[in-house]
Order: C-alpha cells, then sequence, then structure tokens
C-alpha cells in the first residue's frame, strides 16, 4: 500500500516536471508555470508540494518524506503557445476529474504528436502579414506593403532554416537581418519599392524578440529577479544582432 | 478615413499574421487580432487627442492588458496567447530601427534622441501593463468575495 502511494506521488512529481518543462520551452511566464504545477500537485493531492523555477531549470518537490524532489533541466527555447495552452487546458481536465494521472503524463509526453506546428508556407505568409501590415500602420505607407510581405517572408525563411542547420544562437537573427536590411535596399534600387527604411523597418518585425521582453517584463515583476533579467539578457542579445545585421548591411549598400 | 479603415484592417492583420508565427491555436487567432485592433484603436485615439508618447502607449497597454484577461476568462486559455498578439502594433519599430541606423551612420546624437523614444514608449506599454495587472488582481479579488458571500 505505502509503496503503491510511493509509486502515484513520484508519477505526480513527474507530471508537474514535466508541465513546467514544456511550459518554459514554450515560452510561458513564470507566475503562469508556478501555478499550474501547484495546481496539479495539489489536486493530485500533494499539499506541500513546492516548485522553484528559472529559466534553465525546474525543480519540484513533494512536501513528503518518501518522494523528494526531481530536477528538469531546459535547453531549448522556442515560442509554442499552442503547446502552452495545451498544457492548460489539460490541467484543467485533470482538475475537474475527466483524465486520470496517468492520461495526464501520457498526453504531456506525446504533445509533440499532439500539437503541431503551423507548416512552413503557413509561417511565412504569417510573416509576410507582420511585415506588410506594420509598414501601413507604424509608417503610413501604403504602396509598399507588397514588397515588405515579400521581403519579410524571405527573413522568416532565412531565420527558420539557419536555426534548423546552423543552430548557433544569434548568429541566425544576424544573418536573417543582414539580408533583410539588403534585400530592401536592393529592392529599392532596382524601382520595386519607394523607402528602403520602410521596409527594413517592417521586415524585422517578425523577427524582434516580442514574447521574451513582454515576459522579461512580467516576470521581474512578479518578483522573479532570476528569470526575469535573464530573458530581459536573451531579448536584448536578440536585438543587439538584428542590429548590428542591419548596421553592416546598411554600411555596404 | 478610406486609409484609417485599411490601417484597422492592416492592425487585425499583423496581429493574426504574428499568431501564425508563434503558433497560436487556431480559435485563438481570430481573438488575437481583433484585441489587437482595439488596443491600436485606443492607442491612436489617445494619440490623435492627446498626443504624445507616453499616454497613448500607457492606454493601449492598460487596454490590452485588462482585455486579455477578460478574454483569457471566457475562452479557458491563458492570457498570454492575447496580450503579445495585441502589443505588436505598439512596438516602437520605427524609432527602433532609427536608433540604429544612426548609430550605424555615426550619427549618435541623433541616435540616442531615437532611443530615447525606444525607451520611454516601451517603458510606458509596461506600466500599462502593471496597472492592467493591479485592476485584473482587484477583479479576481472582489470576484471571490463575491462567491463567498453567496
Amino acid at each position: 500500500m505505502a509503496d503503491q502511494q510511493n509509486n502515484y506521488d513520484h508519477l505526480v512529481i513527474n507530471t508537474c516536471v514535466l508541465a513546467g518543462t514544456i511550459m518554459i520551452e514554450s515560452g510561458s511566464e513564470m507566475t503562469r508555470v508556478n501555478d499550474t504545477v501547484l495546481r496539479i500537485a495539489r489536486n493530485a493531492g500533494l499539499k506541500d508540494a513546492n516548485i522553484y523555477a528559472t529559466l534553465t531549470g525546474i525543480i519540484v518537490s513533494g512536501g513528503t518524506q518518501d518522494v523528494g524532489a526531481q530536477v528538469g533541466s531546459i535547453d531549448k527555447r522556442v515560442l509554442d503557445m499552442e503547446k502552452v495552452a495545451k498544457v492548460n487546458e489539460l490541467s484543467r481536465e485533470y482538475e475537474a476529474q475527466k483524465i486520470s494521472i496517468n492520461e495526464f503524463y501520457d498526453d504531456l509526453l506525446h504533445i509533440d504528436e499532439q500539437v503541431a506546428m503551423f507548416p512552413l508556407w503557413v509561417q511565412l505568409i504569417g510573416a509576410g502579414l507582420v511585415s506588410g501590415s506594420l509598414v501601413v500602420v507604424f509608417q503610413n505607407n501604403l504602396p509598399d506593403f507588397g514588397i515588405t510581405f515579400l521581403v519579410g517572408m524571405i527573413g522568416w525563411a532565412v531565420l527558420y532554416f539557419l536555426n534548423i542547420y546552423v543552430q548557433i544562437r544569434f548568429l541566425s537573427e544576424f544573418i536573417a537581418a543582414a539580408v533583410v536590411a539588403s534585400l530592401a535596399i536592393l529592392a529599392v534600387k532596382v524601382g520595386l519599392g519607394i523607402k528602403a527604411d520602410d521596409v527594413i523597418i517592417g521586415a524585422l518585425m517578425p523577427l524582434v524578440p516580442g514574447i521574451p521582453l513582454t515576459n522579461a517584463v512580467r516576470d521581474a515583476l512578479s518578483g522573479n529577479l532570476i528569470s526575469g533579467p535573464a530573458r530581459g539578457i536573451e531579448a536584448l542579445i536578440s536585438a543587439c544582432a538584428l542590429g548590428f545585421g542591419v548596421a553592416i548591411a546598411l554600411h555596404f549598400f | 478615413m478610406t486609409f484609417f479603415m485599411i490601417k484597422c484592417a492592416c492592425v487585425y492583420l499583423s496581429g493574426i499574421g504574428f499568431g501564425l508565427i508563434v503558433n497560436l491555436p487556431h480559435r485563438a487567432l481570430n481573438i488575437a487580432g481583433i484585441n489587437a485592433t482595439i488596443g491600436w484603436l485606443v492607442y491612436y485615439w489617445i494619440f490623435t487627442t492627446w498626443g504624445g508618447l507616453g499616454a497613448p502607449n500607457f492606454f493601449g497597454g492598460l487596454v490590452i492588458g485588462i482585455l486579455s484577461v477578460m478574454i483569457a476568462r471566457w475562452k479557458k486559455m491563458p492570457s498570454i496567447l492575447f496580450d503579445v498578439p495585441g502589443l505588436v502594433p505598439l512596438v516602437p519599430g520605427g524609432q527602433a530601427y532609427n536608433s540604429i541606423k544612426n548609430f550605424a551612420l555615426g550619427d549618435y546624437q541623433t541616435a540616442f534622441n531615437y532611443l530615447s523614444e525606444v525607451v520611454w514608449i516601451a517603458g510606458s506599454i509596461a506600466l500599462g501593463f502593471i496597472v492592467a495587472e493591479l485592476v485584473n488582481k482587484i477583479n479576481q479579488r472582489i470576484r471571490r468575495a463575491q462567491e463567498k458571500d453567496e
């Protein structure tokens, strides 16, 4: 009997660690991670569970003597809001006792199969939409919508493939920004666009680290002084990489 | 007027486009775009009546912060799904670019001018978010108190 309880507690802790890991990896803010994990633990009967989450690792302790604490490490960070939503949904279902802890754990293990990223062409259209429409919003420049749409798509494609094949952090942002700026200047020289500056501003927008920045502010404000500044540094370095990329392109053309 | 309508449509599209690249769930896309449009309309309204940089961005951030939590409660999804696409049209992209450009061209005076604008705008948006969080917390307290009374 005690053994069974022990196994159950272990499963709960593992579920908590996995849920937290997935949420941090996908770009959730820390208060939500703490909240969700503690709620799962409490619903599973571990009243004294505790969590310590940072950007690079997560520790969940069960609060009972026999299970101790588990550590999960977080190495990669991608933006995938649907996973955050999915974990949230699963945790709600568990709270309403629609699924058991076993099913919950199983679903989390196979979350990659359940939650698909949008295919590349949809992402490209998304990047194009962000680029094109923001030129109109920021710079009141309607004629450049088309070319910015195109340049923004190319910039996103460059970032996407560099992230897959090169895997050096911040280098992909740098190259993508350089490509975007060069293409924009060339397009204006050939006569496809009107103002190179506007095209660059629009086409860079999908590359700007918007979610890390908002999360940095939010984490720091909620008192998580480890994750907030860490995210801020990450966002700042990506922003600087983008800036240097543009600066180099401006220098050469 | 036509241009204003086009701008509104563009804000909506940019919210949806950003949703596509950060992989929002399908049923959150439309509402995220609408959230972005409402936030930007508030920004635009204050920008055209009062002017300045701080107030429009502050109220834009505030409205987006409050709306996203309301939508989150209604749709039963995390609020981060709705506020990030909402903030996209408020990001000081133009100023940030001009700052970088002038740094690259060696005109540091202009570059710092733009940079301070960027910091000011970003700070206003963040402050709007903080106040939105405060409003949401008060809201939550009131709700809980009401539930207890019943």
